[in-house]
């Protein structure tokens, strides 16, 4: 370790020559400082996130709290800022809520498939062949059906729940996962540096960890964002159709399904979760292009 | 050029029976005893044990999916457990209901696509890029699904100019080309093409945008070719893209228009497939599925062979 004081002198001497070629992090900064769309849409999600987290202390009422009196009320209704649904529940409370569900359904799948979705696509990447070839074209057989298709296929067989169609999302982004890191990784697998490295005696775990993953997490992880905003939708949509979450939850897909028979009663109120999925997919999928332009990242 | 065609036709057998096994082996995921959903929790032994070899589920498994798979490629999914009808003719109805709805969808899609995306990757950076490229990302980020909704709220609860669901008066299961037929596709027709719009708009315009840097175009402007002209060359070179992400598509609507399906009460797959899940249905879901994932592989390996007809670059992959 390096004292202070000899530290800044460092930054002081290296200063200048990053004035002259900054390095590639640093220009991912600049370049996303210089992005106020992206900054702005990452907010929003970082809002929506800490909304869900801290429902228990930003929503005004009870999420589960019934009055048959108050049914449907429209939007602005005193009291009920944003109306109330089907069974005199405030909107606002339980749209907070609901994207508890609505985020842990649509985040996990995409996080637990980019773990196995990595490792084999790491796996196929880097030892090539047949090993390879195996992986690939069992991938390949899932990918013979429509996203949206295989979703509710494995969903419909499992039965509804949470946990079924967390499941069932998993199992529809492994093979894309699998697909791009496989690629990146037979790319870099290639590359001159990682032969030398080779040569120098490094061990295969060692290339991976050090000079494979370090180069594959970037895009792949760019890319796993953009697959969140297809998740969102995705396991909402699970909930709609009645494949998700259950009553008296609050989701958003879920809301929206039950709300649907009130569309001749209330039209605002019934089509409020809607825009809380829209919003969420659509800042995903605008950070994700963000993060990809700041990244130079090509897929 | 043959030599890729047959490879590529060849291909598709072992993904064909790999989707069979998926499809198949999801039965067997499925929790609780096939037959609860025929068998009334109090039917006597003899019975339950006639329906157990009536359906084959005393085989072993390997030989049950052999049996289902022999039947399944001579277009027999089985009899329905809820309705007692073949499923090979619920599918047939459904899967002609699907296409129509697929059919119009892409046409959409691909038009607007089309337009949109070629003029963005024309005027690049301009105002008119940096709309259709907003339009764009909301077009794939929208949940289809709520975009009906709030379509039937515009056009059938708040203006009443459009019907809110079903596929014709009077719970018509059947297309018929007359006005009242036409007036209720349009909604779900409208709502299926959003996310195809979207994705062809960005694929096309990152074509364009790519084609116009090639020194091909020079030469061509160089040559004195009226801007038309040159816009015939963009447009073929942009032509085996455009037809790629298009075929496709039409396979992810048919797999799509599930939850639109639900919403308009679409009498098509999507219809049939929901219904299968609730009644627990295995038969016609296994068939549904098959269906629509063979359409799916089908639609790729015409989209490949098209694209190396248009293209024999292609076949060097």
């Amino acid at each position: 370790m390096s004292t202070p004081s000899s530290n800044t002198a460092e930054n002081l001497d290296s200063g200048q020559i990053i004035a002259e070629s900054p390095s590639y992090w640093s220009s991912v900064r600049s370049n996303l400082r210089n992005d106020p769309v992206t900054v702005t849409f990452a907010l929003i999600l970082l809002m929506l996130l800490l909304s869900a987290i801290f429902a228990d202390f930003i929503a005004p009422l009870d999420p589960y709290k019934t009055s048959m009196i108050k049914r449907l009320k429209p939007v602005g209704t005193e009291g009920f800022l944003l109306g109330t649904d089907e069974l005199g529940r405030d909107m606002l409370t339980r749209l907070i809520y609901g994207g508890r569900l609505s985020l842990l359904m649509g985040i996990t799948p995409v996080v637990a498939a980019l773990f196995f979705g990595g490792l084999l696509g790491l796996t196929a990447g880097f030892i090539g062949g047949k090993v390879n070839m195996s992986i690939m074209r069992v991938m390949d057989v899932f990918y013979a059906f429509p996203s949206v298709l295989l979703a509710i296929a494995i969903s419909g067989a499992l039965g509804a729940g949470i946990f079924n169609a967390i499941i069932s999302l998993t199992i529809v982004f492994i093979p894309p996962i699998a697909r791009v890191t496989e690629s990146v990784t037979t790319q870099i697998r290639a590359l001159d540096y990682v032969e030398a490295a080779r040569a120098s005696g490094a061990n295969s775990l060692t290339i991976i960890r050090v000079h494979i993953i370090s180069n594959v997490a970037g895009p792949v992880f760019v890319y796993s964002t953009s697959l969140i905003s297809v998740s969102i939708i995705l396991s909402s949509g699970l909930s709609f159709l009645g494949l998700g979450t259950e009553p008296p939850q609050p989701e958003w897909g879920l809301m929206l399904n039950t709300l649907r028979q009130s569309i001749y009663v209330n039209p605002y109120v019934a089509a409020l979760p809607g825009v809380m999925i829209f919003l969420t997919s659509l800042s995903f999928n605008m950070m994700s292009d963000g993060l990809r332009s700041a990244m130079d990242i090509k897929l | 050029m043959i030599a890729y065609i047959v490879r590529r036709v060849l291909y598709v057998i072992p993904i064909a029976l790999g989707v069979s096994v998926i499809i198949f082996g999801l039965v067997h995921i499925a929790p609780g005893d096939p037959l609860n959903a025929v068998v009334p929790p109090d039917a006597p032994k003899e019975t339950v044990e006639l329906l157990i070899k009536a359906y084959g589920f005393d085989k072993p498994l390997p030989v049950q999916y052999l049996i289902w798979l022999g039947k399944a490629l001579e277009g027999d999914f089985g009899i329905s457990y809820a309705t007692g009808r073949t499923v090979s003719d619920a599918i047939a109805g459904g899967v002609v209901n699907t296409l129509i709805l697929a059919v119009g969808g892409i046409l959409i899609g691909t038009i607007m696509g089309c337009s949109i995306g070629a003029l963005a990757g024309y005027f690049q950076g301009s105002w008119i890029d940096k709309l259709a490229t907003g339009f764009a990302i909301a077009g794939v980020s929208v949940p289809h699904y709520w975009l009906g909704l709030v379509l039937v709220i515009i056009f059938s609860v708040e203006l009443s100019v459009l019907p809110a669901m079903g596929m014709g008066p009077g719970g018509s299961t059947s297309w018929v080309w007359d006005v009242e037929h036409f007036k209720h596709l349009i909604l779900p027709v409208i709502t299926l093409s959003v996310i195809p719009i979207g994705i062809i708009t960005r694929s096309v315009r990152a074509t364009i945008a790519e084609i116009l840097t090639m020194e091909f175009i020079q030469t061509l402007e160089a040559k004195g070719l009226k801007k038309g002209r040159v816009f015939i060359h963009v447009a073929m070179n942009a032509a085996p893209t455009v037809l790629a992400v298009s075929g496709l598509q039409i396979g992810y609507l048919l797999g799509g228009s599930i939850l639109v399906e639900t919403v308009f009460s679409w009498p098509g797959t999507g219809f049939l497939l929901n219904d299968a899940i609730f009644r627990r249905d295995i038969p016609l879901l296994q068939g549904v599925i098959l269906v629509l994932a063979m359409f799916f592989v089908v639609l790729n390996l015409l989209v490949d062979i098209a694209q190396s007809l248009i293209d024999p670059r292609m076949n060097r992959s």
